[in-house]
């Protein structure tokens, strides 16, 4: 018996892990999910193949192309603004979401919501100071991005339709910022779109019947908080999506970004 | 200026390297061809003799063909003729190929002048690492930064919203709070409508106003003064709004009365 225990060694834990390694990669799971060629298929080894393969069988591949242009890796000449801006759309989703879960839409709930997430949810307080904070800064970063990209003439041919993507775009941020504006329900958030809205209304003819719309009365109320909810949870971030998906697209399809000057 | 690519600037190097390199050595050979070529080592022994034996038929051949034709008008006496001639007269052979056939050349065509070639040779490096690695930094500094930053300044919360208690001022979000400081110097339709509608459709239709193609900062003094005032207008009114507004919405100096500004 202890023979036969010596013949045949136990295999050793590292032996045993590349057995299940070989099993899991090898399963068709695992090659479901990672396309042929994918380096979680077969690997990374620094090479210039597999360098493209990262980009090309990966989801990156609708961002980026396999290579860029080597001045379009300058941090100095894009300072990684358009890049943060989206980064922080992501982030404000993210954080947005978790803060769905406490928050109801209704005036006499609000701002109760508001404070017991602040009081009595883990993280809660620091989830909502990062999405407010996040929201100032997508709208600074999408501003500078804008004055970047005119600095650098990057909106001239063929990327001037680009550019009119983009001013919609910092529209619909503004919108988003706005919209959020008057969610908490506290005296700030009442008083600054009472003014915001105030303004639109001086648009001549259709002025007052778009704010109408817009505050679903006369007056700031629950239909206003109801209708500003669904468009800052709902109907902006879905058009703004939109947009940025061609704004991305046309970044690639009009040559990469612009320069080097 | 383009930079010419690393690879495409060695693989040059290199070309030229051996093409001096293979001159060089050709050099005394040719030099030694030209009056006995019998003598190049690297050619077999049988291989010269069938040759001359051949030559010596040629020329043989040609003396019978140059008495025979005469003034013959067929374009392949003619052609032998030529070759015999250049053959005979021990020159150095115009176009005769091997087995006497001729090469004519009709044409020299430039590849510039059919061939278009737009696509320069651009420099590109890979996405990764290169891109998606300053990419992820920039991602993790900014939440980074924004994670601290939430930790220790807190968000305002003010009191539940009392639409009979109007605090004052009264401020929009700051983003539009240089369109309430055009309020106080303008009739609403002028400064809530005109001129920021006016702003934002010079904005979406910059590129198509803008005829000048070039994108140097030099070429492009006028367009740049213009946005930086217009950036730098928006820029002030937003300030001032903020922070040297006080109540009814009267000038104060921020030093002296405090902030009546909230995030």
């Amino acid at each position: 018996m202890a023979k036969i225990l010596e013949q045949k060694p136990r295999p050793t834990a590292k032996e045993r892990a590349a057995k299940l390694q070989d099993q899991v990669q090898g399963s068709q799971a695992w090659s479901s999910i990672f396309r042929p060629g994918s380096i979680f298929r077969k690997g990374y080894t620094d090479s210039p193949r597999n360098r493209s393969y990262v980009i090309m069988n990966s989801v990156l591949y609708h961002l980026h192309p396999v290579k860029v242009k080597r001045h379009a890796v300058k941090v100095s000449y894009t300072l990684c603004l358009g890049g943060l801006s989206f980064f922080l759309f992501i982030l404000l989703t993210v954080t947005g979401i978790f803060l769905m879960f406490f928050y109801r839409p209704t005036t006499a709930q609000a701002w109760q919501d508001i404070q017991s997430l602040q009081t009595s949810v883990t993280f809660g307080y620091l989830v909502r100071n990062m999405h407010r904070w996040g929201a100032h800064m997508m709208v600074l970063t999408v501003f500078l991005h804008m004055a970047r990209v005119f600095y650098h003439g990057a909106y001239k041919p063929p990327r001037e339709f680009n550019w009119v993507i983009g001013v919609m775009l910092l529209q619909l941020t503004l919108l988003l910022s706005f919209t959020g504006y008057l969610l908490p329900w506290d005296q700030l958030a009442l008083w600054a779109v009472t003014v915001g809205t105030n303004m639109m209304g001086y648009t001549p003819v259709l002025g007052p019947k778009v704010r109408f719309v817009l505050l679903g009365g006369s007056e700031i109320g629950g239909n206003t908080l109801l209708r500003w909810y669904v468009l800052h949870v709902l109907m902006l971030p879905f058009v703004i999506v939109i947009f940025m998906a061609l704004h991305f697209w046309r970044v690639r399809k009009d040559g990469g970004i612009s320069g080097p000057l | 200026m383009t930079e010419i690519p690393e690879h495409l600037r060695k693989r040059a190097e290199a070309a030229r390297a051996k093409a001096a390199e293979s001159t060089a050595e050709e050099a005394p050979v040719a030099a030694s061809g030209a009056d006995a070529p019998a003598e190049d080592p690297r050619i077999p022994a049988h291989l010269l003799e069938r040759s001359r034996s051949a030559k010596a038929n040629k020329e043989s051949a040609s003396a019978g063909t140059t008495t025979v034709s005469g003034g013959g008008v067929a374009v392949a006496d003619k052609v032998g003729a030529v070759v015999a001639a250049g053959v005979a007269s021990g020159g150095v052979p115009v176009g005769a190929g091997p087995g006497g056939h001729t090469q004519r050349l009709l044409t020299v065509v430039k590849s510039g002048s059919i061939q278009d070639v737009k696509a320069e040779p651009i420099d590109k490096v890979h996405t990764w690492p290169h891109l998606l690695a300053v990419e992820f930094v920039a991602a993790l500094a900014c939440t980074a930064f924004l994670f601290v930053f939430s930790v220790f300044v807190n968000a305002p919360l003010l009191g539940l919203a009392n639409i009979n208690q109007t605090p004052n001022p009264s401020k929009a979000p700051w983003y539009f709070l240089g369109l309430q400081e055009l309020l106080t110097m303008f009739h609403p339709m002028v400064a809530g409508v005109t001129i920021p509608g006016m702003g934002l459709v010079l904005l979406v239709l910059a590129p198509y106003i803008d005829k000048n193609p070039s994108n140097k900062p030099e070429d492009r003094k006028f367009a740049i003064s213009i946005m930086t005032v217009h950036l730098m207008f928006w820029a002030v009114l937003v300030i001032i709004g903020s922070f040297f507004r006080g109540p009814g919405f009267n000038f104060t100096l921020p030093w002296r009365d405090g902030l009546f500004f909230d995030f």
